[in-house]
């Protein structure tokens, strides 16, 4: 299996303003061309695109307008890690021998059909996700006493995070107070707990070893990929209190890199809701199991940006099918040692988490230099 | 509309159950989750066991499971001192733009 690394990146501002699905996948794109090396149209054998919307025939519209003739071209979706998923399916390609070069390229607008699943029969009329994350917030806190200021403290830190985000879709932050205050939406779920829908996009550019180097100089390797989906429908997750998916995931991850959680110096983790980021530490064993809000608090404390440096979904926004391979830019960029402002200090192994609805599917990338 | 919201719609639970695996196979579906085999379709116990509420606008919300293998979303109409395990009962069921599911706690639980 040949090595697969992260050549190049490209991303837009998460905005609330329209825009055409093909019109934001090429403004990541652009980005790539404009500051790759040596990249022409014709190095790209792969053009994959990932969102939720229901535009058809995408990736071979995107390519057209790319100038580019793909050999392999097509969409991924699997709702809020589709970003990942296309990740994945490129990486396939390149280490297989498929291919040598894979642009991924994700966007979404803020009427994502994404936003609910209609499907899920067990959710009832309670099919927004809201629900599931208040049923979560109650799982975690009955099992950790974990409390509305631990929450408030994930939001207060990202929306800090995201100031140095110049991509970010907020642009100003919000305090813990006024998360604090900021208006309920369920007993234990505020607004300011949720991240928000918008338009943006994000497009990568994976190479294989063989080739990478004529790209880049500093090439951000994808070491470890766990992929796994539990179920559709949201009540097959057994605990409440925290996402199999994600436990699953996280372990063939380590496993593949030759990891383990205390090598990690920096993680996107997916905070949809301030209480998912809480769990998503204590899943990824980055922390021990109720000791998540702890380190949140800790982190919040000490400006400490070890998770989320970008702002997570929370700070940034989430444009579904485009988030997780923003999550993905902003890990090459630490790693690489470009992320500028939001640069975490020697920043070797990072992990990308990225999951969708309530945690029913995870994927989690380990990068490294 | 098919079977499960047809039967749905008339307050009917009815679920999918294989006869070779002797399991109900939720979401309902044709065939078994296991096996493959056809399935056949039964009326599901009203009974239910509270696992996790939640409550938005002064409405509870909850996740209640049925014969040990059905997890739903569920209303709950009389709330009251809640715990987990509470006996709870399908009062309701119905299909009007999705599905409902109404719970009640059980009149024992709360004497």
């Amino acid at each position: 299996m040949r090595r697969v690394g992260i050549a190049s990146s490209g991303l837009t501002k998460f905005t609330k303003k329209d825009s055409s699905m093909e019109s934001l996948m090429i403004s990541s794109i652009k980005p790539i061309f404009d500051n790759t090396k040596n990249l022409t149209q014709k190095d790209v054998d792969v053009v994959l695109t990932s969102t939720n919307a229901n535009d058809k025939y995408l990736a071979n519209i995107v390519s057209e307008l790319s100038g580019i003739s793909p050999k392999i071209s097509h969409s991924v979706e699997s709702l809020c890690n589709s970003g990942t998923n296309c990740i994945v399916s490129a990486f396939s390609y390149i280490s297989s021998g498929l291919a040598d070069v894979a642009l991924v390229t994700g966007a979404e607008k803020t009427n994502s059909p994404g936003l609910v699943l209609d499907w899920d029969k067990s959710r009832g009329q309670y099919k927004h996700p809201i629900y599931w994350s208040s049923l979560f917030t109650s799982a975690h806190m009955r099992k950790y006493g974990t409390t509305m200021e631990d929450l408030a403290y994930v939001s207060a830190k990202n929306h800090r995070n995201s100031l140095d985000n110049p991509n970010s879709c907020f642009d100003h932050s919000y305090s813990f107070d006024e998360v604090m205050r900021s208006k309920n939406l369920t007993d234990n779920v505020r607004l300011l707990d949720c991240s928000m829908p918008c338009n943006g996009s994000a497009s990568i550019l994976l190479a294989s070893e063989d080739i990478i180097r004529k790209f880049t100089e500093n090439p951000v390797w994808i070491k470890g990929i766990g992929q796994k989906s539990i179920s559709a429908g949201f009540t097959k997750n057994k605990d409440l209190a925290s996402m199999q998916s994600t436990m699953f995931a996280s372990s063939d991850a380590y496993s593949m890199s030759g990891n383990s959680p205390s090598d990690v110096d920096v993680a996107e983790v997916h905070d949809a809701f301030s209480i998912c980021e809480i769990m998503a530490l204590e899943d990824l064993k980055l922390v021990g199991p109720g000791r998540g809000a702890d380190f949140v608090r800790d982190m919040y404390n000490t400006e400490n940006k070890k998770i989320n440096p970008r702002g997570g979904l929370i700070g940034t926004g989430h444009p579904l099918g485009a988030t997780g391979i923003a999550q993905t830019i902003e890990m090459f960029q630490q790693v690489q040692g470009t992320a500028g402002k939001r640069q975490v200090e020697k920043a070797r192994t990072a992990l990308v988490h990225n999951m969708s609805a309530a945690a029913t599917s995870s994927t989690v990338l380990i990068l490294q230099s | 509309m098919n079977r499960f919201e047809q039967e749905l719609k008339n307050d009917n639970f009815v679920c999918s159950e294989c006869p070779k695996c002797q399991k109900l196979v939720w979401p309902p579906s044709e065939y078994c989750n296991n096996c493959f085999g056809s399935v056949t379709w039964r009326k599901v116990s009203r009974d239910a066991t509270l696992l996790e509420y939640s409550c938005k606008n002064g409405e509870y919300f909850c996740v209640a499971e049925i014969e040990g293998q059905i997890r739903l979303v569920g209303k709950i109409t009389n709330p009251s001192d809640l715990e987990m395990g509470q006996n709870l009962t399908l009062e309701r069921c119905g299909y009007e733009d999705g599905e409902k599911f109404i719970f009640k706690i059980k009149k024992q639980a709360l004497e």
